[in-house]
């Protein structure tokens, strides 16, 4: 395994290994650049994960301090956890459930298509699905993507065949067990799903894609990637001309080193990265690193998503089998007929017992709670994720006030709904109900968005550079040595889950900065 | 469709040891010994059985089970004997108790809350004290001090782990027989 020094001012540090860092890690190592990742938390193996909720939200959670403002109800019931994401090599493709989907091809044009939305923020993404559409092919290629490459559908469990039953009856047409980064038959080294459950706390059989038993492997094989976890960056730093040069980071030891490079990509989630950048202030760049445009942090985006729950006379047993065992997508076209623009999906999703009691009413109790506990072997579930907007005050900020144990700034997010969510929400809720209420059910309980799982926006990508803060390639409009690698660039959020495209993102990302590399552009 | 299993029979012991998983959002203590199913018992030189058996009360109220033992609720309060060590926790605790039993003589001249007979009326007593940091202690550390207890989860009709089993691959993961068919 590679190890690279610390005055080694040829690599490319990446600083985070999910789905964006780990991906790009990956695929430079794999063309001959030299690449150490730093990633924040620490190594927990296959075998590590632990089957029991709360036990594996110590082992995974990111539950570093982090503040909250806004209407969002988030901010109210959980108001240090606005996310529910990964520190752990791999990141959050530990905890993610897997459903791969591409973005429509009007989602990369939402300013074009949906025109100017009143308390949004949009604008067009400086790409178009053609030209992700090869990245997508070969992300699926990597991840084993069901329903792609000839790759057969996962069988559907208890908690899709309620929902396929319901959605039948409701008149959808597109219904299936989904396209799921989890092998459906051994592949790639890795055997077929067991149908364990517990998709959210780390996939014990290796079934499922993630970086961790995936992209990291193969890239530290190669000789030329190097992984330091519980390494937590600090600080990027840059020169007289603006370059970056290198990162300050902790140590697994917690004692401060300073990792040179010829390329940084910043890559630690949609709440970190704007954090870091923020925190990197100098005198030459006083709002924070790659800031003229005043972008950075704003425009966050955690989609519009809230749940619905709905109890039967019988049976499902929800957690037996994969935690997002099928989709609707009949909802996911924008049609403004429906009273607001975008679209949404309807994916399966089941909590355990300690985690339904935490999330399906948050605040919640007496026997209206308790009773709905009591039919929990007799409950469906679904999760809707649809189109939020971007809005300029939807953003990362730096705590005035609260500081790590490093001493440096906390992130603060704020979030308030746009108009647009909450319309989009209520005809979830309606549509969802009716697909449950079609088979039978006795009870439907509609419940509040999750802490954020899906982060995104907040170094959003931009034709201009006073639109946004980094180009088509993920590469800041302001230095051209200092990258974004994960869902940060998102310019709008699209209707669907966030890793496929962030994983194609940064296959693209890849092969166009080696070039830039090889031609000596960085 | 697959019932689920039987869960393994427990020791008291084996019960004792496993009660009370924390997340690190709520630390409760863990391994608190319980000596008897009465909630009283579980005072110590903290609270007093009355505060005690009032803090079970209420748990009940709170998350209300009529098919689980007062044992379970008992484990889930037993961890505040200890913080009750606490100067500020303990004028929390007690204090919360005590405006309780004055609301129950003051609304239902009920010589406490234990006193008053029937849960509606309880309730009403505890939706009076439920803006308080008290009643928000109580009910956040009861969302896993009590539903996090692996004995109880088949009483819910959840398995937990099941990696250990294999999964679900061959024991019921898409064995539902009562959809209508369309």
């Amino acid at each position: 395994m590679a190890k690279f020094d610390l005055n080694d001012d040829t690599v490319v540090c990446i600083i985070g290994s999910g789905a964006g860092g780990g991906t790009l890690g990956n695929e430079l190592a794999q063309r001959g650049v030299k690449v150490v990742i730093l990633e924040a938390g620490g190594r927990h193996e296959t075998q590590d994960f632990i089957n029991d909720e709360w036990e594996s939200f110590a082992q995974l959670a990111w539950t570093d301090m982090r503040t909250t403002s806004g209407s969002w109800r988030v901010a109210k019931d959980f108001p240090n956890l606005p996310a529910w994401i990964v520190k752990a090599v791999g990141g959050s493709t530990t905890h993610w459930a897997g459903a791969s989907l591409r973005f429509q091809e009007h989602e990369f044009k939402t300013r074009t298509t949906y025109g100017e939305v009143a308390g949004a923020n949009l604008h067009d993404w400086p790409i178009t699905l053609a030209e992700l559409e090869p990245y997508y092919t070969k992300a699926e290629q990597k991840m084993g993507v069901t329903g792609t490459n000839g790759i057969p559908r996962l069988p559907g469990n208890n908690n899709y065949k309620v929902l396929a039953a319901g959605a039948k009856k409701m008149g959808y047409k597109d219904f299936h067990s989904g396209n799921m980064a989890i092998n459906s038959q051994p592949r790639d080294g890795r055997g077929a799903c067991q149908q364990i459950g517990f998709c959210f706390q780390g996939c014990k059989s290796g079934a499922k894609w993630s970086t961790l038993v995936s992209e990291i492997p193969n890239g530290e094989a190669t000789g030329n990637m190097e992984v330091r976890p519980r390494s937590m960056v600090l600080k990027v730093e840059h020169d007289a001309g603006g370059k970056v040069t290198g990162v300050v980071y902790l140590d697994e030891k917690g004692v401060t080193q300073r990792q040179k490079a010829r390329v940084v990509a910043v890559a630690g989630n949609s709440i970190e990265s704007p954090r870091l950048l923020l925190n990197s202030a100098s005198s030459m760049f006083p709002d924070g690193l790659a800031n003229s445009s005043g972008q950075v942090g704003r425009n966050y985006m955690r989609h519009m998503t809230a749940s619905v729950y709905a109890t039967f006379e019988k049976p499902v047993h929800m957690y037996r089998g994969t935690t997002m065992a099928g989709i609707v997508r009949d909802e996911a076209r924008h049609d403004t007929k429906r009273g607001f623009v975008g679209g949404y999906e309807m994916e399966t999703l089941s909590l355990g017992l300690p985690f339904m009691a935490a999330f399906l009413e948050p605040g919640g109790w007496g026997r209206s709670f308790s009773s709905a506990m009591e039919d929990y072997p007799n409950m469906a579930g679904m999760w809707l994720v649809g189109e939020d907007m971007a809005r300029e005050t939807n953003r990362v900020t730096l705590d005035p006030v609260a500081k790590d144990k490093n001493g440096l700034a906390v992130a603060s997010v704020h979030f308030d709904d746009h108009p647009n969510d909450i319309a989009m929400r209520k005809h979830g809720f309606a549509q969802g109900a009716g697909i449950y209420d079609a088979v039978g059910a006795t009870r439907v309980i509609n419940t509040t968005p999750y802490p954020s799982t899906h982060n995104m926006g907040t170094n959003r990508m931009s034709e201009k550079p006073r639109d946004g803060v980094v180009n088509k390639f993920g590469q800041t409009h302001d230095v051209k040595n200092l990258f974004v690698s994960d869902g940060s660039q998102f310019t709008s959020g699209a209707a669907c889950n966030p890793t496929l495209t962030i994983v194609s993102l940064a296959i693209r990302q890849a092969e166009n900065m080696a070039g830039m590399m090889q031609r000596r552009e960085i | 469709m697959k019932d689920i299993d039987k869960p393994e029979a427990l020791s008291r012991r084996g019960f004792l040891k496993t009660t009370a998983a924390a997340p690190a959002a709520a630390t409760l203590a863990v391994g608190v010994g319980i000596s008897s199913d009465a909630a009283w018992a579980q005072a110590g030189k903290n609270l007093t059985p009355h505060e005690m058996a009032t803090l079970v009360k209420m748990a009940r109220d709170i998350f209300p089970h009529d098919h689980l033992a007062d044992k379970y609720y008992i484990v889930a309060c037993a961890s505040y004997e200890a913080l009750a060590a606490d100067a500020g926790k303990k004028a929390m605790l007690t204090g919360g108790v005590a405006r309780l039993d004055e609301d129950a003589a003051a609304r239902f001249q009920a010589a406490n809350y234990l006193a008053v007979n029937w849960e509606a009326d309880r309730v009403a007593l505890l939706h009076g004290i439920s803006h308080t940091p008290f009643f928000a202690k109580l009910r956040g550390d009861l969302v896993v001090s009590l539903y996090n207890q692996k004995e109880l989860w088949p009483k819910f009709g959840y398995e937990g782990a099941s990696a250990d089993k294999g999964g679900y691959i061959t024991r019921g993961f898409d064995d539902i027989d009562w959809l209508p068919t369309v």
